[in-house]
């Protein structure tokens, strides 16, 4: 444990120095502060955060995930060579890069939305789309270290991966299952429907932040099939659940993979 | 005490070790020698464990390697590449490793004094020059005593006034009993520091025994033309 403190201090000491976590902090402050100023306050304000929110978090996450084992390969491999085991190295590594990016977001969104008032007019929505955000950054970070791990020596398949995964959850998905909706539309559709979405962590946060603000005209095919599922309060509860799941799954493959490697 | 039974690896389809018997013992100063992509790295790794051989086993001091760690409290490693975070300075990453190996340094000090590090200190390792940095693997890799020290192409970026230093501390540690594994392309330099030789070909021991006895069997006077007839003999 002292040693897993020891690794994550010294992560978020080289990362604060780089400064770029603070100016990606600093974005989301912007970006916020402006939203609030020229889009009026209430919740119209935190539903276009949410959106730049589940288009951005993804593919800075994964980026930041992926180039930091790109980078610090060397640095890595000196460290395996210390008398310390694999798994508090990972989790040390995994934990000190991941928390200071989804305290940027938070930080910086929850600032603006504080000395607006909207913080305490509307809690709820707010805490909960600050939350998707960090559980987001954390969901791709460790996805980003798997693509890592997994294309070890070669970055430019590693990369690639990474926007393929980023265009096609974030920008396609929807659109794909629409569009086998619409091609299977004489079938029984709703559990596809519902077992595809389980499917994008992104698409489970967009629903969520809809089911909360309860806006059917937003929430596109998979939403509205979802509420109708499961209704608000249970819908809210089984996506939460799936998100804890995709956390699980990447950060625990992320970790058997650093275990196994050949450095 | 480093001991290697029937050691296979492949990366791929590449079978880089293809069945490795060796036995060093404490105290002894053995070099590494063999053409690039002999397996020279990937037996350093794999004891080290970096790298999970396919089979066959590895001591290090009665401890057989599965994934242990701690054994490695005895080990000190030098990099072929180094590369550090760049925006740490220097003694934020020997305050790093120290408590990383929850150790108290021996010879933090006469190092740095050896090695005169002593204005880099306050530097991060970003501005610092490929021989300082190589310097710096150096520091840390012997500062906490260790008894068996592995240096991978220890003096490729170092000016000679450097080297020498280097040189001068290797011999020190070998006078002190430590176990010392160096791999090089430079044979000059393996004359000065090791007593025995290690030629890997190809993923497989050619020969393992003292230095003197290589020249001798090779009826030659330099390391160099011995090795370089061996090389010569086993393409033949």
């Amino acid at each position: 444990m002292k040693l897993l403190t020891h690794i994550v201090q010294n992560e978020w000491k080289t990362l604060i120095r780089g400064k770029w976590v603070i100016g990606y902090g600093l974005i989301f402050l912007l970006l916020t502060d402006t939203l609030l100023r020229f889009g009026g306050g209430g919740p119209e304000v935190l539903l276009s955060l949410s959106n730049v929110m589940l288009l951005f978090i993804p593919l800075v996450g994964m980026i930041y995930g992926i180039l930091y084992i790109y980078q610090s390969r060397e640095f890595v491999e000196l460290l395996l060579t210390q008398p310390i085991n694999r798994k508090t190295l990972y989790w040390g590594l995994y934990c000190g890069i991941s928390t200071p990016l989804m305290a940027a977001f938070i930080l910086g969104a929850s600032l603006p939305l504080g000395w607006h008032g909207i913080l305490m007019i509307d809690p709820s929505a707010s805490i909960m789309v600050l939350a998707l955000g960090g559980v987001l950054t954390l969901i791709f970070v460790a996805l980003g270290f798997v693509l890592g791990l997994a294309f070890y020596d070669d970055r430019i398949k590693g990369f690639g991966f990474t926007i393929v995964i980023w265009l096609f959850m974030a920008i396609l998905y929807d659109g794909l299952i629409l569009m086998a909706i619409f091609m299977f539309g004489d079938y029984p559709l709703e559990r596809f429907v519902i077992g595809a979405t389980m499917l994008n962590p992104i698409d489970l946060a967009r629903i969520m932040v809809m089911l909360e603000f309860d806006i059917s005209a937003l929430m596109g095919y998979t939403g509205a099939v979802f509420r109708r599922f499961f209704g608000t309060a249970a819908g809210l509860f089984t996506a939460s659940g799936m998100l804890a799941v995709w956390l699980a799954v990447p950060t625990w493959i992320g970790l058997r993979v650093f275990k196994k490697k050949d450095f | 005490m480093i001991q290697i039974e029937q050691l296979v690896k492949s990366f791929g389809n590449n079978k880089v070790l293809k069945g490795m018997d060796l036995e060093i013992p404490s105290g002894q100063a053995t070099g590494i020698v063999g053409p690039n992509g002999s397996g020279k790295t990937t037996l350093i790794k794999s004891i080290l464990g970096l790298v999970r051989p396919d089979s066959g086993t590895i001591r290090v001091n009665d401890v057989k390697l599965n994934g242990t760690w701690l054994y490695r409290q005895n080990i000190g490693y030098m990099p072929q590449v180094a590369r550090y975070p760049e925006n740490m300075k220097v003694f934020e990453l020997f305050d790093f490793i120290k408590g990383l190996r929850d150790q108290e340094p021996v010879f933090e000090r006469e190092l740095i004094e050896q090695f005169q590090l002593g204005p880099e200190l306050e530097k991060s390792l970003r501005v610092l020059s490929g021989g300082n940095r190589q310097k710096v693997g150096a520091t840390l890799a012997m500062m906490f005593d260790p008894a068996i020290l592995f240096f991978d192409e220890p003096t490729a970026g170092l000016d000679p006034r450097s080297s020498f230093k280097f040189k001068e501390r290797v011999k020190e540690e070998k006078r002190r009993g430590k176990t010392v594994v160096i791999t090089s392309h430079i044979m000059s330099e393996l004359e000065q520091l090791v007593d025995y030789v290690i030629f890997i070909l190809d993923g497989k021991i050619r020969y393992y025994g003292s230095m003197e006895n290589l020249l001798e069997e090779n009826k030659e006077q330099r390391l160099e033309g011995a090795i370089a007839r061996m090389m010569e003999k086993s393409e033949s």
